[in-house]
């Protein structure tokens, strides 16, 4: 459907440019929002860049050029590596389950006709909430002793686990709440995959044989390659740019802050906290940077799928 | 984007499918249910702690059931002592503010790019797009020096205008427009109806599902933003609903029930709106699949 109305407008103004003609009106419909666009957006990008060259604070204005000496600093700074370090790893923990629990749960939800509002309601409705909430909750779960994942490990017969304040279990924390709480969205944009691939193609399979195992494998896997790129695109851009849940558990549960810190947080502490506003700018930009290799090499990976396809 | 029609096991067993698939299917369903009832515990417990008394809270081992019963003092405590009012009136006014903006914003710049020639069209059109690519999050110390200078620092506009800036409400727009025949404005402009008429009159009416997933998506999202409030807002009477359970939540000690009873009442009108508007929130999200 989005190709062919893309095809439609392509069309579409081939012909009204072939005409020549220039309406005035196109400006005045898109100049309410290229206005906040340049303001809120532009803007502040260059404004970065500029700041990301000084040695500038938020509060007073006599700011000193510095050129590339904040860049200099923050590669050797290893406190900027750990801290990206940690959003990376997150990413890597936390896409796999999201994608592919998002994948199987929707391919069970697809056969389980009874009731699948429940399951939508299930897996969905944690996404609305917002993340401090999420992170409240999960660091209410997490308590030691008086926990409720705490209380059942034990009732198992199995040891506490110190969910939040262990080193090598934090960052696992932070993703097992971070998978419960956006897992719908994925589920959602699978299930709605799912129902695209025509009944047929199933028909076909089943008469020439093929169980339901292998339909999945080789009919409804394939067919959903174009959902699993925009699962996974999305996702690792989501990922990347983790900080609520972490910094809330951070300061109101206790959770390991040298194992955790993500690199926005510490974009954060050294901007609004050290008042290294220049500093700060220049850790957005090589960031951003990061950002946009991975989104290029995305968008090479999909394109040449779709070439293929 | 039906995602209400019926698919593979109904159908096979209204066709007499081998009993295989009807298997599989209960299994299937048994699995499903098992993952829903986990991912609903944390949900159910949050409630659950809300309504007891504090002393029951910290009982080991834990009991869903509460000894001394369930009670509604942690709400009334919350209500009545904290900010929580004052937080609702925030949310819900920059939010009601900025979904406006987005929308209206959006859906003009989106007829424009769809429905009027322009020279650059294209370019603009791209160099909007482009704007999917930046992370607001990056954006943080510059946007905030910006409003600082506007003297915007704890302010309504402080919080509503750097989240008017978005720019899939316009890529949704567009995709919404462009697939509209041309026929109805055609015939709309011989009658000599005016550019701005069109928009106002005809597509925007048209345009119904596109506006309600926006809203509702802009209105969850603004609603539920933590980072950028969190930042422009230091004054406790500004805050909005996150920011102010999670920085002023150290205020309630370790009261437990007390926590999970503003957790509950924050969470609250999301899971309202998401159970009135769950189609629209539902095929909003499957919208988004049209990038793909």
């Amino acid at each position: 459907m989005a190709a062919r109305a893309e095809t439609a407008g392509v069309a579409q103004s081939k012909k009204e440019g072939s005409r020549g003609r220039t309406d005035l009106a196109g400006y005045l419909f898109v100049a309410p929002f290229l206005l906040a666009y340049a303001a809120f957006l532009i803007f502040p990008v260059l404004l970065g860049l500029r700041m990301s060259f000084f040695n500038a604070s938020l509060v007073g204005t006599d700011s000193q050029f510095l050129g590339l000496a904040n860049y200099r600093e923050l590669l050797g700074d290893s406190d900027f590596w750990g801290s990206l370090w940690h959003t990376v790893l997150f990413t890597l923990l936390s896409t796999p389950p999201l994608v592919i629990l998002a994948l199987v749960f929707a391919l069970l939800a697809n056969r389980a006709i009874p009731a699948r509002w429940f399951f939508r309601l299930s897996f969905f409705a944690p996404w609305v909430l917002p993340s401090s909430v999420v992170a409240l909750i999960w660091v209410w779960l997490y308590q030691p002793g008086f926990g409720l994942i705490n209380s059942y490990l034990v009732m198992l017969g199995l040891p506490e686990v110190a969910w939040l304040p262990d080193e090598s279990v934090a960052m696992f924390s932070v993703v097992i709440a971070t998978v419960w709480w956006t897992l719908g969205f994925n589920f959602i944009l699978y299930l709605a995959g799912l129902q695209e691939i025509p009944q047929d193609v199933y028909d076909a399979a089943a008469t020439d044989g093929a169980g339901p195992f292998a339909q999945v494998r080789w009919i409804t896997i394939p067919l959903l390659t174009r959902t699993t790129l925009l699962v996974l695109t999305l996702q690792i851009f989501a990922s990347l740019n983790v900080f609520d849940q972490i910094y809330i558990m951070n300061t109101s549960g206790g959770l390991n802050y040298t194992a955790t810190r993500p690199i926005i947080q510490y974009i954060y502490e050294q901007g609004f906290t050290s008042y290294r506003v220049g500093f700060a700018s220049a850790m957005s930009y090589v960031f951003f940077m990061l950002v946009l290799v991975v989104g290029l090499a995305q968008f090479a990976v999909s394109s040449r799928r779709r070439r293929d396809a | 984007m039906a995602l209400d029609t019926p698919s593979a096991p109904e159908r096979s067993e209204a066709t007499g499918k081998p009993l295989q698939d009807r298997v599989m299917g209960w299994i299937a369903f048994a699995v499903l249910t098992l993952a829903a009832i986990v991912w609903l515990i944390p949900l159910l417990w949050a409630l659950d702690t809300a309504l007891k008394t504090e002393a029951d809270t910290t009982t080991v081992p834990v009991t869903w059931i509460p000894p001394s019963g369930f009670t509604l003092e942690s709400f009334w405590q919350i209500l009545s002592a904290g900010n929580m009012l004052r937080w609702y009136f925030n949310s819900f006014l920059t939010s009601s503010i900025i979904t406006l903006l987005v929308v209206l914003l959006g859906s003009l710049a989106a007829f424009g790019f769809s429905r009027v020639a322009f020279r650059g069209r294209r370019l603009l059109f791209l160099v909007i797009i482009a704007g999917l690519i930046i992370p607001p999050q990056i954006l943080i110390v510059p946007l905030f020096a910006e409003m600082d200078a506007l003297g915007f620092v704890d302010t309504y506009w402080g919080i509503i205008l750097p989240q008017i800036a978005a720019p899939l409400s316009v890529f949704i727009f567009k995709q919404f427009f462009d697939g509209i025949p041309h026929e109805l404005e055609d015939a709309a402009r011989v009658d000599g109806a005016s550019r701005f008429r069109i928009y106002w009159q005809i597509w925007m009416p048209l345009a119904r599902p596109a506006i309600a997933a926006v809203a509702i998506f802009t209105f969850v999202i603004s609603w539920n933003n933590f980072l950028w409030p969190f930042i422009i807002v230091t004054n406790t009477d500004m805050m909005t609903i996150p920011v102010g359970i999670a920085t002023v939540q150290s205020s309630y000690g370790v009261r437990y029930a007390d926590i999970m009873a503003s957790a509950v009442l924050a969470g609250l009108p999301l899971i309202i709106v998401f159970l009135f508007f769950q189609r629209q929130i539902v095929q909003g999200v499957a919208g988004t699949g049209l990038k793909g």
